[in-house]
């Protein structure tokens, strides 16, 4: 080694006559590659001076997306999860219909205060004595929000796109009401125009139902009914929805739409109602952690969250108390099925006796805490003028019977049975977990819990590979008819094999009756070999709307079974003494 | 060092033609459909319609072949024709989950953001990570290397799922200084910077740590302190390089990790990033935007780990080719 | 020799100990022996090992305090069963429960014991998995070398490119059905319930040997390059007995250490699965569904503290006794200290 002389120059030189010897001796440890470097080294080189211009390439990076909504929205609503689809005929998420609502409106649409159907762009209409024949008048001032009118053409148009079968529409079964509109969707007929919808002139459609449908109002307020604008999907295709200015018959137009980020809604100004659209911009925001949302409601960011599964389970006993929480009964079942063509539950006895050994009032009490009712028929209270039948309700001496004569006493020999439930929610778990309690300790019956992801669970479902599952129901429109034809023999939502003639001709007979009172009787004496005599299925509870707003200052929100809030209503008074102050 | 370069980009397209491939192959051997859903439609003939429009129905094979663009169809007035798009395009087809967009489309409105705040929590953690290991390694067997090792080893041993919760529970509801969630501003990207960040800060400053206590007893340093050298200028312009070598081998997947986004983080705050996307995808078998971001991240991989072998290079003198 | 004996002086300087092991004048230690020494030396390392030894008594001692015999003499609180639901119901920790109870009034102290039991065992099996297949690749590839080494690094490129989430999500789909009917045929149905266990220690392990292949192959690589392995080819040994004599006893550090470091990160991973639901199926528990499922009641209104901080300080304190335990062992098991 050279002797040292000044310090950079010596040491350079050590160090260039080091890496020498280093590289010469074959290195021992020094040039052994280290165990984490395992990949293919690459070459030697000079000192590395991109630090810098990686720092810079970074710093661009950061900024490239922090921004924010330009102006701030009247009203930002936590709508739930992200829609998947706001095209009318494709939706068929609660937050999709609640976004179609709005752009989109139909011949009906729904009073705030009770969801009822009211005139939307139809502003009138005849019904024929034999319930068979709808006539609807168009408005004359409805025109899109691009400027050209609204004609009964376009609502043949989107009932026709609606049931054809290259739409592909998954709720087309709304329009298998009208005459020949399940034959056109199954392609049975070819000629669209062989619908029972027609356009008599510009203004007034004719519509032909296949039996006398009382709630056919209901189904013409829903966005599959909707009207969509023709000029654009023809021009478009598939993503008419990413072309902007869409065409909004609704009271809202889509103005931007960044998918998990927001929905922004302006108000459409051509709407033939226009002057009673309360708020101007309107942004929904998705969220799917319930203590975000909260967080997001507490801190001023959202003004309304109204989506049930957005509320922290174990803290409904300290939100119910509060003035901006609101939770009201809706049209929606939570239910257990049974798998009826394998034994054991087969045997109505032993499906009575399970049925009979869930103490409700605990899962309501405990688990769910929303305030929700327990539920001892399917079809949940609210639909006017119908009265449900009685179930089956706690009754462990009973159901203990019951198992001793379908050959169980005492929970002996029974086989072993699982019960499915998916992860859409830990709710599912924690009810799965009180329920296998429950039945281990009345009936002495172990049942396995099986968790599976959700579409594992729906073609376990549908394959009928389970014995008892978890499930649930929304109703579509406000009639008893949305729960029970599921449970028709050949009805695919079924899902459990249970056939019943005698059910089945009950059904049908009342969708042919006339006379409301008769067809309410019948439908409840269906329900009652439902619920009561066969009992495929065990209901829990009916769901409750769990929203937070401040009823103070958010003004247009009325609880309703439906859980219909149509946006168009709804406004947001500023603070007293204080502008409306934005995060 | 380019044909070294150039050898290694030569793999990455047929290494992306097989990762699509299995992507591809993959989740379809998942029971369930993405069209499946609680309300069966009324008639079977909706379902095999909806399927036969997204062209579910064929051969796997030819399902691939269309999916990358390699597939003839007849058209009228007469002739074959490509079908449009395909990967080799760079059209990863329309996302069967969010029907009103393509993949592309939810690519590049969700990318920038993931793709910031991936850079922001790299930042931290390499400006935490490399100092406080550095800082642990050089006072060996003082009380502050005792607490550096320990600091790094806790945010290490705490999941994000709880890191989290309890920062927006401090930070922004209760002092107020941050917003609690959503993107915006840039006080919007202290929280998820923070809870994604904390963990790789500590991973970092022990590989750093690790990387220097291997570096320190080295004989060029003994013969670099015997001629006199400053300490600060041992450490700083000899050590330093030599010891940042495993965490700069460990960025590369780092980076490509934290680039796609993180699923808790961007689900806890509501980040519009890709991080849900993966898991939510998966989930609801949407098979175009899985391959998309399969593929996605595979080139992000590729191409950091190339960067980060020759940043390796350029740092370490003593490493040559094989 | 010169060589030697610097090498060693830095590996005792590494331990953080003078060099006065008396090594250095007897007769010569095996390589393992000295690590064991070097190990026994590092005071956190050996009391994690404890802490870890004390943690698996107490799962594996638990039940016997459920025997009835014996539940009788021992206070209330450490005798309920993990899964028996009662009507209390969130309540904080208290002298009947010792650690609260959740939502369904269980209580936590043993759920918290049996859900760290079947962590551990996710996590060593999880862990012990990722070695096997791991070291066999990374071997195989490191020792065959040239195109081989190739074809098999790539598989490995590949395979980590691919999302680990959407693999364990299919195995745990099409596995789960047929696996439980197979073992409820063979053995018995309450094994058929440990199916779904099974899959997740499979699935888990499968998506952790990736790395593991290819430290192992970096080193297998590097030792291959100190020529021992060419003399002994030279000598006339065959394939397998290089494998086994040569190759393995050095990679036990480099896989020891390794193997240390992959349990906590199999844990967390575990808990990320929770949290997704795809975890472990109830009424069994373990650390990360605790953890997922406490984590969901950090909020500003009412937190029930208990159901975060026991589970995450345990899983806190576990990791941190791994790390350090994995640290030991790397600065024990070091090359450097090993003589050449």
């Amino acid at each position: 080694m050279k002797l040292a002389r000044s310090a950079p120059e010596c040491n350079a030189g050590a160090l260039r006559h080091f890496r020498a010897a280093v590289r010469d001796r074959g290195g021992g440890h020094l040039a052994r590659t280290p165990w984490w470097n395992a990949v293919q080294a690459p070459s030697r080189g000079r000192s590395f001076r991109s630090g810098r211009l990686a720092f810079a390439l970074l710093g661009t990076l950061m900024l490239v997306a922090c921004r924010g909504p330009n102006p701030a929205a009247d009203l930002v609503i936590i709508n739930g999860a992200e829609p998947e689809t706001l095209d009318p005929a494709l939706m068929t998420g609660q937050a999709d219909l609640r976004v179609g609502l709005a752009v989109f409106e139909g011949l009906t649409r729904f009073n705030p205060t009770n969801a009822a159907p009211t005139p939307g762009l139809a502003e009138r209409w005849e019904v024929s004595p034999d319930g068979l024949t709808y006539t609807f008048h168009l408005r004359s001032h409805a025109v899109w929000s691009t400027g050209e009118p609204i004609t009964a053409d376009d609502v043949v148009y989107s009932w026709r796109r609606v049931l054809h079968p290259a739409t592909a529409s998954e709720y087309a079964g709304l329009l298998f009401y009208v005459k020949n509109g399940e034959a056109f969707n199954t392609g049975a007929i070819q000629d669209p125009a062989q619908v029972g919808a027609a356009a008599l002139d510009a203004r007034t459609v004719r519509v032909e139902l296949q039996n006398p449908t009382p709630f056919f109002l209901d189904l013409c307020g829903t966005p599959t009914l909707a009207v969509v604008p023709r000029q654009t999907i023809e021009r478009h295709g598939d993503r008419w929805l990413s072309a902007r200015p869409v065409p909004a018959s609704g009271a809202y137009c889509l103005e931007a739409w960044r998918v998990n980020d927001r929905i922004r809604l302006r108000k459409n100004p051509r709407y033939w109602d226009a002057a009673n659209t309360r708020s101007e911009i309107v942004d929904l925001l998705p969220c799917v952690n319930a203590n975000t949302a909260l967080n997001l409601y507490t801190s001023g960011a959202a003004d309304v969250v109204w989506d049930k599964n957005l509320v922290p389970g174990e803290l409904l006993d300290v939100l119910l108390r509060r003035p901006d929480f609101h939770s009201y009964p809706v049209l929606g079942t939570y239910f257990l099925r049974f798998n009826v063509t394998r034994a054991p539950f087969h045997d109505p006895r032993v499906r009575a006796a399970f049925a009979l050994a869930v103490d409700k009032r605990r899962i309501v009490d405990k688990i769910t805490r929303g305030g929700e009712q327990i539920a001892s028929a399917y079809t949940p209270p609210g639909v006017p003028g119908y009265d449900a039948p009685v179930g089956l309700s706690l009754d462990p001496g009973r159901a203990r019977d019951l198992m001793a004569q379908a050959g169980f006493p005492g929970g002996r020999r029974f086989p072993a049975c699982d019960y499915l439930c998916d992860t859409t929610s830990r709710l599912h778990e924690q009810i799965a977990i009180e329920l296998q309690a429950m039945w281990e300790r009345e009936l002495g019956v172990r049942v396995t819990l099986r968790k599976m992801e959700w579409k594992t669970f729906l073609v376990a479902q549908r394959d009928l590979a389970y014995d008892l599952c978890r499930s649930s129901w929304i109703g579509d429109y406000n009639d008893p008819n949305t729960f029970l034809d599921m449970f028709m023999s050949h009805n695919g939502n079924n899902r459990t094999g249970w056939k019943c003639e005698p059910y089945d001709r009950l059904l049908r007979e009342a969708n042919a009756q006339l006379d409301p009172a008769r067809r309410l009787a019948l439908l409840r004496e269906a329900e009652t070999l439902l619920v009561r005599e066969a009992a495929p299925i065990v209901p829990l509870y009916f769901y409750a709307g769990l929203e937070y707003y401040d009823a103070d200052r958010i003004h247009g929100i009325f609880a309703n079974v439906r859980a219909e809030h149509p946006l168009r209503a709804i406004w947001k008074s500023p603070p007293a003494g204080r502008p409306l102050a934005q995060p | 060092m380019t044909a070294y370069v150039l050898k290694r980009l030569a793999f990455v397209g047929p290494l992306l033609v097989v990762i699509s491939f299995l992507a591809f192959v993959l989740l379809r051997l998942a029971p369930g459909g993405p069209f499946d859903k609680e309300r069966v439609p009324a008639s079977p003939e909706i379902e095999k319609a909806l399927r036969a429009r997204y062209h579910l129905d064929e051969p796997l094979g030819q399902q691939y072949l269309r999916y990358v663009g390699l597939w003839w169809e007849k058209r009228e007035p007469g002739g074959w024709r490509r079908v449009n798009g395909g990967l080799i395009v760079g059209d990863f087809g329309p996302s069967l989950k969010y029907r009103d967009h393509s993949v592309n489309d939810i690519i590049a409105q969700a990318l920038p953001v993931s793709l910031s705040l991936g850079a922001l929590a790299f930042c931290l953690a390499t400006g935490l990570g490399i100092p406080l290991g550095f800082h642990t390694a050089v006072r060996k067997g003082h009380w502050d290397e005792y607490a550096g090792s320990l600091l790094a080893l806790l945010v290490i041993c705490i999941p994000a799922l709880v890191v989290g919760p309890i920062l927006v529970m401090v930070l922004a509801l209760k002092w107020q200084w941050f917003p609690v969630a959503l993107w915006g501003g840039p006080w919007h990207a202290v929280l998820p910077t923070l809870t994604l960040g904390l963990y790789f800060a500590g991973r970092i400053a022990r590989l750093m740590r690790e990387g220097m206590l291997g570096v320190l007893p080295s004989e060029f340093i003994t013969a670099a302190r015997a001629k006199g050298l400053s300490e600060t200028a041992i450490l700083l312009r000899h050590a330093f390089r030599l010891a940042v070598l495993p965490v700069v081998s460990y960025s590369g997947p780092l980076l490509a990790d934290l680039l796609t986004g993180s699923f808790v983080v961007e689900s806890l705050f509501q980040i519009p990033g890709i991080g849900v996307f993966l898991v939510n995808s998966a989930l609801s078998r949407d098979y175009p935007m899985v391959v998309g971001l399969v593929v996605l991240y595979a080139v992000l991989l590729l191409l950091l780990n190339l960067i980060v072998d020759v940043a390796y290079g350029l740092l370490d003198p003593r490493v040559s080719y094989e | 020799m010169n060589e030697a004996r610097t090498s060693r002086t830095a590996g005792a300087q590494e331990a953080g100990r003078p060099g006065a092991s008396g090594a250095d004048t007897a007769i010569p230690l095996s390589p393992s022996r000295r690590a064991w020494r070097a190990f026994a030396r590092q005071r956190a390392a050996v009391a994690s090992a404890v802490f870890l030894a004390f943690v698996v008594a107490l799962i594996c001692l638990w039940p016997i305090a459920h025997l009835p015999a014996i539940s009788s003499y021992l206070p209330e609180a450490i005798t309920w069963s993990p899964t028996a639901l009662s009507e209390a119901q969130f309540t904080p920790p208290s002298l009947a429960h010792w650690l609260g109870t959740d939502v369904h009034g269980r209580d936590l102290l043993s759920r918290l014991v049996s859900g760290t039991g079947i962590s551990f065992l996710v996590g060593i099996v999880g862990a012990g998995m990722s070695l096997l297949i791991g070291v066999l690749w990374g071997a195989l590839a490191g020792y065959l070398g040239g195109r081989w080494d190739s074809v098999l690094m790539r598989i490995v490129d590949i395979l980590y490119a691919l999302p680990s989430i959407v693999f364990v999500m299919v195995l745990m789909a099409v596995a789960e059905a047929p696996l439980k009917a197979h073992l409820t045929r063979a053995v018995s149905s309450a094994t058929g319930e440990w199916a779904s266990l099974l899959l997740l220690f499979i699935g888990l392990g499968s998506v952790s040997w990736l790395t593991m292949a290819r430290i192992v192959r970096g080193q297998v690589w590097s030792l291959r390059s100190r020529g021992f392995v060419d003399a002994s080819r030279a000598l006339g040994a065959g394939h397998v007995w290089i494998l086994r004599r040569h190759l393995l006893p050095n990679l036990a550090g480099v896989v020891i250490v390794y193997l240390a470091l992959t349990v906590p990160s199999v844990m967390l991973y575990e808990s990320f699965l929770s949290y997704l639901g795809l975890g472990i199926e109830p009424p069994q528990a373990s650390l990360g569904y605790l953890i997922a499922d406490g984590a969901g009641n950090i909020n500003a209104i009412r937190t029930y503290w208990w159901l975060v901080v026991f589970p995450g300080g345990m899983l806190a304190v576990l990791l941190l006794a791994l790390n350090f335990l994995g640290d030991g062992l790397r600065d024990a098991w070091d090359p450097r200290s090993i003589g050449q």
